[in-house]
């Protein structure tokens, strides 16, 4: 059992700003594998939830006339991961997706409740900051579109206000148009688990330079992060090893590593630094093949 | 203060209506009330995967969804695989293949297994692998339950 004293379920997401705003108390609980397991832990006691479970629509991932691609925050992983919009044009978010949990997990958890639980360790957040995406944000007075790189306050910690309820997750396609990315989880195990690291990187190429980088880290900071240093190091450059190597070991001064039982600071950094060469490398074979020397 | 809801699902291809306490597990519904003990209790969150069910088709930890949640949908659980007496395909390639040793988590794989056959598509051995990367077994390696599921897809081993 665990310790609900109540659940409200909402048929509209009308009713359910309704019952946030007379109800501040109101735990938003999506797919329930983060909520459910921290009151089987005893970090959330007495809780009254509100489910979004039963609110059609809330799941649907489309492209919208500019070219925006828009995912519902109920979207669940697996979904995200088998949706052909995504594998053509977010195909980072794919591989980032399938690397969530095991398949149940995915087949329940959210993107949404994986980026409003704050966990530095989303295999989504790191993704979603690469691809510059933004949250839309639903409360009864109105919408507003926060850049997911503000919405992260500290561990655990996101700019929802209580009223507020996460709607859609926005990709412009300025965000993602021509390019080509990569995601690399580094953990323990394949699954199950974790990462230890999560590297995200997305760039464009032209005439055999960097037009456009980005790079983001899960796991390397108390929020997940962008590495500005290395990003503005990469753009203009050659595309050769060198300078990937080089832009690794720049991607090391944006964080903010430290020692935890899963790994120490010095071995997170050393991640950074290979990780990030490799993840570069790799997307720009993915995008295209330009000849590496 | 208890709280109760009333929720019809079919479980198995048999429809139910009960009430269940807002603050139950799917896991302990189908054990407790409909007494349903080849769903395994073991992690409690959703890591180990024996307490795997079919939710409209598709695997979930029964241990980490409310039962008010199963309200309108279609569950199976192992007691539901087999057809009048004769082991599924999968449950006869798990035996053919000496798949089950204490079979803790045996149930939670036929059931992902079952998910994979009646996909119709085709898996590669790595993408096998990840589809039953959610289920611990604690017995032995996972060699033999993944030919199990290999021999079920009529993939050659």
């Amino acid at each position: 059992m665990f310790d609900i004293v109540n659940i409200e379920k909402p048929g509209t997401l009308e009713a359910a700003l309704e019952m946030l705003s007379r109800n501040p108390e109101l735990k938003i609980i999506a797919g329930g594998t983060d909520v459910l397991i921290k009151m089987r832990n005893g970090a959330l006691e007495e809780a009254e939830l509100l489910s979004l479970r039963n609110i059609p629509g809330m799941d649907e991932i489309r492209i919208l006339d500019n070219g925006t691609i828009s995912i519902g925050a109920m979207a669940a992983f697996a979904k995200i991961a088998r949706s052909s919009i995504i594998n053509e044009n977010l195909p980072v978010l794919s591989e980032a997706a399938v690397s969530v949990g095991g398949p149940q997990i995915r087949n329940m958890a959210t993107i949404g409740g994986n980026i409003c639980n704050g966990a530095v360790s989303a295999d989504s957040a790191a993704t979603l900051l690469a691809y510059n995406a933004e949250l839309k944000l639903l409360s009864r007075s109105g919408s507003r579109t926060v850049p997911v790189s503000e919405f992260y306050a500290g561990p655990g910690k996101v700019n929802l206000l209580p009223a507020e309820i996460l709607t859609d997750i926005l990709i412009p396609e300025a965000g993602y148009g021509r390019t080509s990315g990569c995601y690399i989880k580094y953990s323990g195990r394949k699954a199950m688990d974790i990462a230890m690291l999560g590297v995200s990187v997305v760039c464009k190429t032209e005439g055999g330079k960097f037009s456009d980088v980005r790079i983001a880290l899960g796991v390397a900071a108390p929020v997940p992060i962008r590495c500005s240093e290395a990003e503005a190091y990469a753009i203009g450059k050659e595309i050769s090893d060198k300078t990937m190597k080089e832009t690794g070991r720049y991607a090391v001064k944006a964080s903010r590593a430290r020692d935890s039982w899963r790994a120490s600071k010095a071995y997170r950094e050393h991640l950074i630094e290979v990780l990030v060469f490799r993840a570069l490398k790799e997307a720009v074979i993915r995008g295209g093949g330009v000849d590496i020397g | 203060m208890d709280k109760y809801e009333k929720i019809s699902m079919v479980v198995n291809g048999k429809a139910y209506s009960l009430e269940v306490d807002i603050r139950e597990s799917l896991l302990e519904v189908l054990r407790n009330r409909l007494h349903l003990t080849g769903v395994k209790q073991g992690c409690s969150v959703g890591e180990c995967g024996a307490c795997t069910v079919l939710i409209d088709g598709f695997p979930v930890n029964s241990c980490i969804y409310l039962a008010v949640w199963a309200d309108g949908r279609k569950i199976t659980t192992i007691e539901g695989v087999s057809k009048e007496g004769e082991l599924s395909k999968v449950q006869q390639a798990f035996v053919d293949e000496g798949a089950v040793q204490c079979g803790f988590c045996t149930p939670g794989l036929v059931l992902t297994a079952t998910a994979l056959t009646e996909s119709g598509r085709k898996y590669s051995d790595e993408e096998i692998k990840r589809e039953i990367s959610g289920h611990l077994c604690r017995c032995t390696g996972y060699n033999k339950i993944f030919n199990a599921v290999k021999r079920a897809l009529d993939v050659d081993c």
